[in-house]
């Protein structure tokens, strides 16, 4: 009872490189995590500086009340909504966003992810094209080429270099980053900028322009010398690049943000994997987009297996349609036709365009998290839950979509996502009369 | 209290038992068949009907990694066919890859209870026992892919055949899969490693190992046999569409040396003629070697005119496609275990390749003289959707029908095969056979496919009518484990279904090998790979034969 305990393999969710390689050792309180050996200092953080607040489970109208009667106020509003959006989902299990997808479904509402504002573009792009991908293993084993657009791992991905690209030892690169050439494409020189060989400094804006100049190049076809003017990239660095890439043995570009929300944003991500694509023709070369919250991947996953879409998903007809910029949440409020918001570990009052947040102020909202946010402040019904990985068990999907299974640190007083989100759907099916008969 | 169910009057096919359409009462108590029931017992009147044990899908592409990027990949293929919710039934989209739930619906509708997923990588076993779990009402399982695993290869190569042995298993147990899949053995290394290069020939060396396909192929034939799996090693042949690739599948075949091995989508491999020339039939060559040969089995891999969408780990192949047709492609490398190559694709009459690979298909059917080891499949969605078996029903059972389409197809291709002189036609016993029957007895499942004492009640009752395609389109009644699911032609009940797994014995030792390897060359940690039992809400494990 008063000794700490350790957990090996345990998972962090604080990025998308989802590391399960963390050694937890857990207070003999059992209230706080001491020490998270592996971890990088953004984890690390993430893991010590969780601790059990004093906040109410559940609220009505700011007034604390049992969770069942929270429960039922939920589901009579999602029922009652003629518009119902469910948004969020990319930091929580699996599990649970199953819950909230049949949610959606019973209510005939609307669902979405956090993917619709990072790399929504990169979705659509990837449905216009296809893409060579793989899994970070095979990028460890095998690739000499690796280039990262418009993002930064050192600061934002911390053991990316360490754990599957510049830094590790691979079957075919024992001695990992001498046998790797690093290529970094930004619009400023960033920290992993400094850590690359060649570092590639691009007008702001103008991404797409040097992706179809060396799509162009990598086909043979003629670029003019202008393209400096207009990008900032000399003529000559894009066709050095260029024979690096079609030479190496197994290529891939890494793509982030400051690609997919940045001007051209999908034809931004459309140009790239389309430049992957292209020098297959030559060597093995894959993309692959680096994704920032612990499960976004997963979201992204269950939400696809479940409707045929991966986010952006309404069901106001009685079945699954999909359409960005229609049912995108950011859209649904800024047109203001949801009636009635379910916020599941995201907090769209802080970070959404005004018009959505002044819309988010006039319709009934739902959230589950944590810890307070601008969004629990404007709800109508918060719940305080338990936080997945450090209390919560269940599956994540890595930014490669790779399956991992969490292993909580200690038990919290707070019930899960996927406790509340099932309490409500079943609320919701026995309001609506719907029948759910299961045999098993 | 026990719930019983007496189904009379109906026209029985139950091949396994010998019955042949003959008019019997069918008897279930607590999900299983028995020989008789109480006089309480609740009954069907099936009168004018046909009652068939319910169908077995041994090859299709419906769960995990693959299947969700082709799912996410084509909305388009999405958007006409909407499955609209019904009651406490989930909705979903259809298309050549639905979503899980509408799988699950559809095949149960067309009175298939039993499906096997055809290609998962052991990394990626935990997505798709996710997915089936979200598959509802068809019992399932999963084939695990091992013929290009880096690790396994160099234990081969090293001669460690006791390791290798052990290795197999622990990577069975670990994923909960039922069977060992192969597919273009050997042919990763040259694809991953060596600028998109393939392997074309059983004993050409596999760059990279001392190693060539032929004995990896017979490495898992013996493994697969050694270990006694209900289902043998299941292979996709080495030059899978490729003219000539015959003599290739034949070699295959012959690696066996009369051990049991399932050749799968077999139609995709028979063909004759020159590399990068047109594809001429050998599909006379195939079928005479399979009817010497009891210990070969095979699915057919039949294509469908219209929609489908190219899904392999036979990465190569699909590039090969991709730069021939220049439409959208996939492609997704698992570290150390797999390709994937995706494509949507369209087979259309007028095309010579297409109408050709249609006729084979069918030749292959109707050549084969023994349908328990020529069983139904389109490859779904590779050759087709499952929701055209069906139409291969009526084109197996009416020749005038067949001749009819034959007509509408490619004529230089259709007079390259023997089809229109071919005046075979399949009874109702024999689609027994090739849909369930055969499917059942060759995966091992000794509950399933048949309607005799003890066996699972999965039954499927079909209207007794003339247009064949109408009558397996859509099953009046369709019970799983003894609950009607449909009850005249109205979803019912809601049914989770089972996932099938194997669970061979093997030494622990072999994870102080494993480990290392793992430890250098996997991107997760070893002790986070194993699937545990929380992925399987209702397993079964079916032991093995000795
Ligand atoms: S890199 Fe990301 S997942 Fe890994 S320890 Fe740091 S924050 Fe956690
Ligand atoms: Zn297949």
């Amino acid at each position: 009872m008063s000794e700490a305990k350790t957990i090996e393999n345990a998972v962090c969710t604080f990025c998308g490189c989802v590391c399960d390689d963390i050694e937890l050792v857990v207070a003999p309180d059992g209230k706080s995590i001491t020490r998270a050996g592996n971890a990088c200092e953004l984890g690390r953080a993430w893991f010590l500086e969780h601790k059990i607040e004093d906040y109410p489970v559940a609220l009505v109208d700011g007034q604390e009340v049992p969770v069942e009667d929270a429960i039922d106020a939920a589901a009579r509003i999602l029922v009652k909504a003629k518009f119902p959006a469910i948004y969020g989902l990319s930091d929580t299990t699996c599990e649970a966003q199953k819950e909230a997808v049949a949610i959606a479904d019973y209510v005939n509402g609307n669902i979405d992810t956090t993917t619709s504002v990072c790399h929504g573009p990169s979705g659509m792009a990837f449905q216009g094209t296809g893409e060579s991908t793989a899994s970070l293993g095979e990028i460890k084993n095998r690739a000499d080429f690796i280039m990262y657009w418009g993002g930064n791992p050192v600061e934002a991905h911390p053991r990316h270099f360490e754990r599957y690209s510049a830094k590790a030892k691979g079957i075919y690169l024992p001695n990992g980053r001498a046998d790797r050439t690093i290529v970094m494409v930004d619009i400023r020189k960033t920290r992993s900028a400094s850590e690359a060989d060649i570092f590639l400094q691009v007008r702001p804006g103008t991404d797409f322009e040097v992706l179809w100049a060396l799509r162009a190049l990598v086909r043979g076809k003629y670029v003019d010398e202008t393209i400096e003017e207009r990008t900032g990239v000399p003529l000559e660095t894009l066709q050095d690049l260029v024979d690096r890439m079609k030479n190496c043995n197994f290529g891939v570009i890494f793509f982030g943000m400051g690609l997919s929300m940045t001007r051209g944003r999908h034809f931004n991500v459309a140009a790239l994997l389309a430049l992957a694509t292209d020098l297959n023709a030559h060597t093995h070369f894959v993309a692959n987009p680096v994704r920032g919250h612990g499960n976004v991947t997963g979201a992204d996953n269950v939400v696809s297996w479940q409707t045929g879409y991966p986010f952006g998903v309404n069901f106001n007809r009685g079945y699954p349609r999909f359409n960005p910029g229609e049912f995108t949440t950011v859209d649904v409020l800024a047109r203001g036709d949801a009636d009635a918001l379910m916020v599941i570990a995201s907090d769209p009052a802080a970070n959404f365009p005004r018009k959505a947040i002044e819309h988010i102020k006039s319709i009934p909202v739902i959230t589950l998290d944590p810890k307070p946010t601008r969004t629990s402040q404007e709800a109508k019904v918060a719940f305080t839950v338990a936080t997945y990985g450090v209390n919560v068990p269940g599956t994540v999907y890595r930014m490669d979509n790779v399956p991992l299974p969490l292993r909580p640190a200690f038990e919290s007083p707070y019930p899960t996502d996927e406790e509340i989100l099932r309490g409500i759907k079943e609320k919701v099916c026995e309001l609506k009369g719907i029948q759910r008969k299961n045999v098993a | 209290m026990a719930s019983e169910l007496k189904i009379k009057n109906g026209k029985v096919y139950d091949p396994i038992n010998g019955i042949d359409g003959e008019i019997r009462d069918i008897c279930i108590r607590d999900g299983k068949i028995v020989d008789k029931v109480s006089d309480d017992a609740a009954e069907l009147d099936a009168s004018g009907m046909v009652v068939m044990p319910g169908g077995v899908d041994m090859h299709c592409h419906i769960a995990g990694h693959k299947v969700n990027l082709a799912r996410k990949f084509q909305p388009e293929d999405h958007r006409h066919d909407v499955q609209p919710r019904v009651g406490g039934l989930r909705s979903g989209s259809g298309g050549t890859v639905p979503s899980t739930f509408a799988t699950g619906y559809r095949y149960a509708t067309l009175g298939y209870t039993t499906a096997m997923e055809a290609a998962i990588p052991p990394l990626g076993a935990r997505h798709a026992l996710e997915e089936l779990h979200d598959t509802p009402v068809i019992d399932k399982g999963f084939y695990l892919l091992l013929a290009n695993n880096v690790c396994l290869n160099q234990l081969l190569e090293q001669g460690r055949m006791a390791e290798f042995r052990d290795a197999v298993a622990w990577w069975l147990n670990n994923s909960k899969a039922y069977a060992i899949k192969l597919v273009n053995p050997g042919g990763d290394e040259p694809w991953k490693g060596r600028k998109n290069s393939n392997v074309h020939d059983l004993d050409q060396p596999i760059s990279g190992f001392d190693l060539t396909p032929r004995k990896i192929i017979k490495a898992l034939i013996d493994v697969s046999n050694d270990l006694g799996l209900p289902h043998p090693a299941h292979i996709h042949c080495n030059n899978l569409g490729h003219s000539g690739n015959y003599a290739t599948t034949l070699e295959t075949m012959k690696t066996a040396d009369g051990r049991r091995v399932h050749i799968t989508h077999i139609q995709f491999h028979s063909y004759g003629g020159e590399l990068g020339k047109n594809p001429t039939s050998a599909a006379r060559e195939i079928v005479d070697y399979i009817n010497e040969h009891p210990n070969v089995s095979a699915d057919v891999g039949q294509v469908m005119f219209g929609k489908a969408t190219i899904m392999t780990a036979d990465a190569p192949l699909t590039w090969l496609l991709r730069n021939m047709k220049k439409d959208k492609w996939i492609n997704a490398d698992t570290e150390c275990e797999s390709g994937c190559g995706i494509i949507p694709f369209s087979y259309q009459e007028h095309i010579y390749t297409h109408a050709l690979q249609w006729a084979i298909g069918l030749e292959l059917f109707l050549l084969a003289k023994d349908p328990w080891r020529m069983v139904l499949s389109t490859d779904h969605p590779n050759g087709g959707s499952f929701e055209n078996y069906p139409k291969l029903i009526k084109l197996l059972m009416d020749k005038s029908f067949r001749d009819e389409e034959a007509r509408k197809a490619n004529p230089k291709a259709i007079a390259n095969t023997s089809l229109l002189d071919i005046d075979r036609e399949f009874t109702l016993q024999e689609i027994a056979i090739v849909t369930r029957a055969g499917p059942a007895k060759l995966l091992g499942l000794k509950n399933k496919g048949h309607l005799g004492v003890g066996a699972d009640a999965d039954v499927t009752i079909y209207d007794d009518m003339a247009d064949k395609e109408a009558m397996f389109n859509a099953a009046r009644y369709v019970l799983k484990g003894g609950q009607f699911f449909i009850n005249n032609h109205e979803f019912c009940f809601d049914y989770e279904g089972s996932i099938y797994h194997v669970a061979p014995e093997y030494n622990r030792e072999i994870e102080t090998v494993l480990k290392p390897f793992f430890e250098d060359y996997y991107s997760v940690q070893f002790e986070n790979y194993p699937v545990d039992d929380r992925y399987i809400a209702h397993g079964v494990t079916v032991p093995a034969t000795t």
